[in-house]
């Protein structure tokens, strides 16, 4: 289990009907790589989120593979258009099976 | 034959001009999170007589690194800054006190940061905030010291310091810190390592020029502590003190030394005017 897992998003409060807003995600996480060994000359087992999926009322946004080579703390910004009000579900899934969420409501006005 | 050396003098001379590369800071304004506007660049405080402005090192970084600070979700520094608000909250040592009990919210710290290092009259010394930090945790909440320049403290100063943005640096060099002060300067002042440089060689002397692939800045210290893209981590002033001696090839005084806090001082004082930044962005 990988300590101090924190998951952030930054969403416009509200938006036109249409408009294409910016999100912005990063989620705390030491994203080790399972290449790198300690100091006894074992292997740290790898331990990263391999997935990250966005979804709003339920369609999917964006869905991420993620790979042992993304650095610590993954941040990922992206647009996506709002076609009404609704709630951003974001998903990260951890190689240890624990599943982080958020999500953010978004107004038309 | 004369027609062909001159030609080559000529070519040559070109070469050496184009390689004169400048690294002026530029004119830009840090806005944080398109609220507050921080000073970063102001009328040198009369104390430094070489300088007629003094700039933050902000305006000395890329335009992506500039943009990072300027938003608290983009800057990764602000992670730790949160790390450091739940340690804030955490009754830590043998009295049972967490930070909070005495002090509140983090942010009734608004106003400590700006005026450090400064004297403190009951231990007679002068001190910095990670000073007083240990002595608030050894003396008040009987819990053990962090190292100074740890993870833990330099966290915890980065928290101190983002409460206090857009405050002005206000380091006082008169009265009791004077001789400490002019020690600092003397250290700012004296060139060290085998490679003989002092810390204004290439900070007053030398910013806005190139050294090797980066940019000179004024080696201002009011945006510390600072998350350097390099090492993807806080980095504390005196960390960063070690590693530019370091780089003059001489033995260093380490994080914490009597030197280091005449240096801060003398460099902080050379702030004087600018606004808190920490937890800043670098490279």
């Amino acid at each position: 289990m990988a300590s101090g897992v924190k998951p952030r998003v930054k969403v416009p409060k509200t938006a036109a009907a249409g408009d294409v807003v910016t999100i912005k995600t990063l989620i705390s996480h030491k994203m080790e790589s399972g290449q790198r060994k300690d100091d006894d000359g074992n292997i740290i087992p790898r331990s990263i989120i391999n997935r990250f999926t966005c979804d709003f009322n339920g369609k999917n946004v964006i869905d991420v593979t993620m790979e042992p080579a993304i650095s610590t703390n993954p941040y990922f910004e992206f647009e996506a258009i709002v076609p009404e009000a609704g709630d951003f579900k974001f998903t990260w899934y951890d190689d240890d099976g624990s599943v982080y969420e958020e999500s953010k409501t978004i107004k038309i006005g | 034959m004369m027609k062909t050396i001159s030609a080559i003098g000529g070519a040559a001379a070109l070469a050496l001009s184009a390689a004169v590369v400048t690294a002026d800071p530029v004119d830009d304004t840090l806005i944080l999170n398109e609220e507050l506007e921080l000073v970063t660049r102001t009328t040198a405080p009369a104390h430094v007589e070489e300088l007629d402005e003094v700039l933050s090192g902000w305006l000395f970084r890329g335009t992506e690194t500039r943009a990072m600070q300027a938003d608290d979700f983009d800057n990764p520094g602000m992670i730790f800054v949160e790390k450091a608000l739940e340690a804030w909250d955490t009754a830590e040592g043998s009295e049972g006190k967490s930070c909070a009990s005495c002090h509140d919210a983090a942010e009734t710290m608004a106003g400590v940061r700006p005026v450090y290092p400064k004297w403190n009259e009951a231990a007679g010394e002068v001190r910095t905030l990670e000073m007083q930090v240990n002595d608030c945790r050894t003396s008040r909440m009987g819990a053990e010291a962090w190292k100074y320049a740890g993870g833990d403290m330099v966290n915890m100063i980065a928290l101190l310091s983002s409460v206090s943005r857009g405050l002005p640096v206000n380091v006082a060099i008169d009265g009791p810190v004077q001789s400490m002060w002019e020690q600092g300067k003397e250290l700012y002042y004296t060139r060290t390592g085998q490679l003989e440089l002092s810390c204004a060689n290439c900070h007053e002397e030398n910013n806005g020029n190139m050294i090797r692939a980066d940019h000179l800045s004024q080696g201002q210290i009011n945006g510390f502590p600072v998350y350097r893209l390099k090492n993807t981590k806080l980095n504390a002033v005196h960390s960063r003190f070690k590693g530019c001696i370091r780089d003059t090839r001489a033995e260093t005084y380490s994080p914490g030394s009597p030197e280091f806090v005449a240096l801060e001082l003398y460099v902080g004082s050379r702030g004087n005017g600018l606004s808190v930044e920490g937890p800043s962005v670098r490279n």
